[in-house]
């Protein structure tokens, strides 16, 4: 479990999060969701510890990031997978070189373990006839999938994902929404993903939080959020003709 | 970021792997045109020399001399080095850039690895066998200079008699200090272009633009210091 409390980010005198409470739950996925420029990457950033925060305090099961030493930082790291936008596979390595990369880098297992390990992942997201195929070689979809073993194949603790469906056609979406989902169910991940989609808000938002020009306006379930009764939320979640009528 | 890319190293089987890699990217595959370059560049200096020792008093053995010392002291390191950092530079920063842009540097520090480690520092362990593509191009624009005499009618042995007239050891030594801290520019500047450059694919090229225009400065800058220390 992740809390966040009262937080605040500046970018010299540009202030991106005002003084946010809230808190993400094991083995759910947890969405932040708001319009582009709401604070969620800058947010997401800071419970990666890519961001320095400038007030507040995230505690990771208790451990507070405002008491860890460089050493328990680098360690709280090897706890956390990142599914990138973009992916970020590595461009030279193929797929199982990819999601074996971490074990490579911070394990000491033998070779053959690493491979299984990855091999592992790789069946869990189905990829096992893409093995020797380079990043360039896969489609979006098929990208994103492998970035999603590569950020499990050390079994962390927390999963962030960065709008994870961006650039892929709906049903390809669902499949990674399900996917991102299914594999936190399964492995009692603290998994955090920041979208936009409404989709992903539907069918896999059992923790969700909205944000606002930096502020936190709400926080409940996916089946809170179609009756919030908040305007701002409102306006996010019906800015759509389509979503309004079907409401 | 040379403290930081010397710091918290990696395992050490990734980093021997990385810096075979690299030793096979910036310098093997520099040789084939630093060789190219150097052979055809040594003969269109020893043409030149021969064109303008002209005088029936001047030995000929002058235009082995000249083509030697102009290959050893100059040519090789310091022209070679500013090739260098339009080849080799340019990799780097766009390399690095790209990882950058594509997020893999973030992947990198996510994972809670150095990435500077990861990234720069077999840069700067491969770039030190830099010198050995130099004694290359030394070699190749010497035996170039020799070549062209040849096929301009001016006797071999007068041009094999020029190139050991006079020989200083000493500036091969300084050729070679002035190699090394050059292999050093070569491996950081860039790789600070591309570290922490910010934008998109259009600024990846902007970068590596930027990479080559400091190398190419600096290395002269540094030139002429190297040359005011050791030789004046």
């Amino acid at each position: 479990m992740i809390e966040v409390k009262s937080i605040s980010k500046k970018f010299e005198n540009n202030k991106v999060l005002f003084d946010i409470n809230s808190h993400f739950e094991r083995g759910k996925t947890n969405l932040i969701i708001g319009q582009s420029g709401s604070g969620k990457t800058v947010f997401l950033k800071c419970l990666l510890g890519l961001y320095n925060i400038d007030s507040g305090e995230i505690k990771y099961d208790g451990r507070s990031s405002l008491k860890m030493n460089d050493f328990e930082k680098l360690n709280l790291r090897r706890d956390m997978g990142m599914v990138f936008q973009g992916s970020a596979l590595f461009d030279s390595l193929n797929v199982l070189q990819n999601v074996r990369f971490p074990l490579d880098m911070l394990t000491d297992i033998d070779s053959e373990e690493k491979n299984e390990r990855a091999l592992k992942f790789i069946k869990r997201v189905n990829l096992e006839d893409a093995l020797n195929k380079l990043p360039s070689e896969l489609s979006g979809g098929m990208q994103k999938r492998v970035a999603i073993a590569r950020a499990v194949v050390m079994n962390p603790k927390y999963l962030f994902c960065d709008e994870p469906n961006s650039g892929l056609d709906p049903k390809t979406a669902i499949v990674i929404d399900k996917l991102i989902h299914e594999i936190t169910a399964e492995y009692q991940i603290t998994t955090v993903i920041n979208s936009h989609d409404m989709n992903s808000v539907i069918e896999i938002g059992e923790n969700i939080v909205f944000l606002k020009d930096g502020i936190k306006i709400w926080q409940g379930t996916n089946k809170e959020i179609l009756n919030s009764g908040n305007k701002e939320v409102n306006d996010f979640v019906y800015s759509s003709e389509l979503v309004k009528k079907l409401k | 970021m040379i403290r930081i890319s010397f710091s918290k190293s990696c395992k050490k089987s990734v980093l021997y792997k990385q810096i075979f890699k690299e030793i096979n990217d910036l310098v093997l595959d520099s040789i084939p045109i630093v060789s190219i370059l150097s052979f055809f560049i040594g003969g269109v200096v020893a043409i030149q020399m021969a064109l303008n020792l002209e005088s029936p008093l001047l030995s000929k053995t002058l235009i082995g001399f000249a083509t030697r010392q102009s290959v050893i002291l100059e040519f090789a390191p310091t022209f070679i080095s500013i090739i260098m950092a339009g080849k080799v530079g340019s990799y780097i920063t766009s390399s690095i850039g790209t990882m950058r842009v594509t997020e893999q540097i973030d992947a990198l520090e996510v994972m809670g690895i150095n990435s500077l480690n990861y990234l720069v520092f077999p840069k700067i362990i491969a770039m030190l066998l830099y010198p050995f593509v130099i004694t290359i191009s030394m070699f190749l624009g010497i035996i170039g200079g020799l070549l062209a005499m040849t096929l301009t009618g001016v006797p071999s042995e007068a041009y094999i008699q020029g190139i050991q007239t006079d020989f200083d050891g000493y500036h091969v030594t300084y050729s070679y200090v002035k190699t090394l801290v050059f292999s050093f520019v070569l491996a950081t500047v860039p790789a600070f272009h591309g570290y922490y450059m910010k934008g998109g694919a259009l600024d990846v090229g902007k970068a590596s633009t930027q990479s080559f225009y400091w190398t190419s400065i600096i290395i002269i800058l540094l030139n002429y210091i190297i040359t005011q220390l050791l030789l004046a």
